[in-house]
């Protein structure tokens, strides 16, 4: 192991990628507000998985891509996804040990944290979103969590991503 | 840009059910569509000659104003790409770019009105912002008697704010707005919503007026990009001092 360190980092790249393409896939308008987000949450996954390897850097770099996928100010996800993974990564012993439904509840707090920064900026930039829908993409992310944490325990183990 | 390939792999089930749509459509579907555009084609001629004999007309009636007569934008067609934007913006993506010619602040239209105007440019997409959004506003006039205002976009498809209109104005539902040129974004006259609603507030300045887009914004599928062409149009005198104010604040097509 000590040999090999770094290995398959493309299905890292991949997963990125493959929740890229759930984030612009067409929904009802009504949906679209409560489409979970799964950049970070696959970026959630890699910090706490691989803290070596994925951090607030590649962090970054994917909210970043964000950004110009979406169509929002350059910089807002990659701040927001930088923070956090700072916290992911500062605290995945926690939450790699804890149960699933556990970390539910943190992706829940995470992802509300995102969105509270989120919000923040665009209130700043002079349009506020005041609707209580805002918040259910947080709840949606939560509730996405274990089968995007399964899957992608899958893709690791399969691949032997280290 | 990197993102360009998944936006078209997204976009892939969009394109492959226009493809069946269009290979599966049974012989009668056919056989009544023809029948119905050589309708629309015969109906459609008999108006452009009237609009020929209109638009020389309105040359002559404007060399007597001493203004030019712009002969026509130069238009092209664009699809929209079927992927999702930030929901809390009116933003779709087209599928030509800087590759094809198509400049930041463009002017975009479909077959019924205005639909917005370009903000962003990659080589091969661009991304376009509409009327409807809280952040845009499109100078207007009221096609009945040439009132001119700003209709602002509310964050609601179907629904644009005139909030500066004053409560004598002469307006009244069903009242068409046309773009009026004035900014030097949008070629003037094009539709732009209908009249849907005015309240007067006696106790306060404005009245409250709201206009529904004529272009269908809520299912586009095919736009228009206009270039300009021609001669630079200029209006009669008599807001022409206005209109040049304007554009020493807003050089037009200055990013092109």
């Amino acid at each position: 192991m000590s040999i090999t360190k770094h290995q398959s980092g493309w299905v890292i790249i991949a997963s990125i990628i493959i929740a890229y393409a759930l984030l612009i896939i067409p929904l009802p308008e009504e949906l679209g507000y409560a489409r979970p987000e799964f950049a970070l949450l696959a970026i959630i996954y890699w910090c706490i998985a691989l803290p070596e390897r994925i951090g607030v850097v590649s962090a970054w770099i994917v909210g970043l891509f964000q950004d110009a996928l979406q169509g929002t100010m350059i910089g807002l996800h990659a701040l927001t996804f930088t923070i956090v993974a700072y916290i992911a990564v500062t605290f995945y012993h926690r939450i790699r040990v804890s149960p699933l439904w556990s970390q539910c509840l943190t992706i829940l707090v995470l992802m509300l944290l995102h969105q509270l920064i989120f919000r923040w900026i665009y209130g700043f930039a002079g349009r506020p979103i005041s609707d209580l829908y805002y918040w259910s993409a947080s709840v949606f992310s939560a509730v996405m969590w274990p089968v995007v944490y399964s899957s992608l325990r899958i893709m690791r183990r399969n691949f032997e991503v280290k | 840009m990197g993102i360009y390939p998944i936006q078209q792999a997204i976009n892939i089930p969009s394109i492959a059910n226009d493809i069946i749509n269009d290979n599966l459509a049974s012989r009668s579907t056919l056989l009544k569509r023809i029948e119905e555009l050589e309708r629309e084609t015969t109906l459609n001629n008999a108006r452009l000659l009237k609009l020929e004999a209109l638009e020389h007309e309105n040359i002559r009636l404007r060399s007597m104003l001493d203004s030019s007569f712009k002969i026509g934008e130069r238009v092209s067609i664009a699809e929209i790409i079927r992927v999702d934007m930030d929901p809390y913006k009116h933003h779709v993506l087209i599928n030509k770019g800087s590759w094809d010619k198509v400049f930041r602040l463009q002017p975009i239209l479909d077959s019924n009105g205005v639909l917005g105007q370009v903000v962003n440019v990659a080589p091969k997409t661009s991304q376009v912002i509409l009327i409807s959004d809280p952040d845009h506003a499109i100078p207007v006039q009221i096609n009945r008697n040439g009132f001119r205002s700003i209709a602002v976009g509310t964050g609601t498809t179907g629904r644009l704010d005139l909030p500066y209109i004053p409560n004598n104005t002469d307006i009244k539902n069903g009242d068409l707005l046309v773009t009026s040129g004035l900014g030097g974004r949008f070629p003037s006259g094009y539709p732009v919503a209908k009249v849907t609603e005015v309240i007067t507030n006696p106790g306060k300045p404005f009245a409250t007026v709201s206009a529904e887009p004529t272009a269908k914004l809520d299912h586009i599928k095919e736009i228009l990009l206009v270039w300009r062409g021609g001669p630079k149009q200029q209006s009669p005198t008599f807001n022409y001092s206005l209109e040049k104010r304007f554009e020493d604040i807003n050089p037009p097509d200055g990013e092109q």
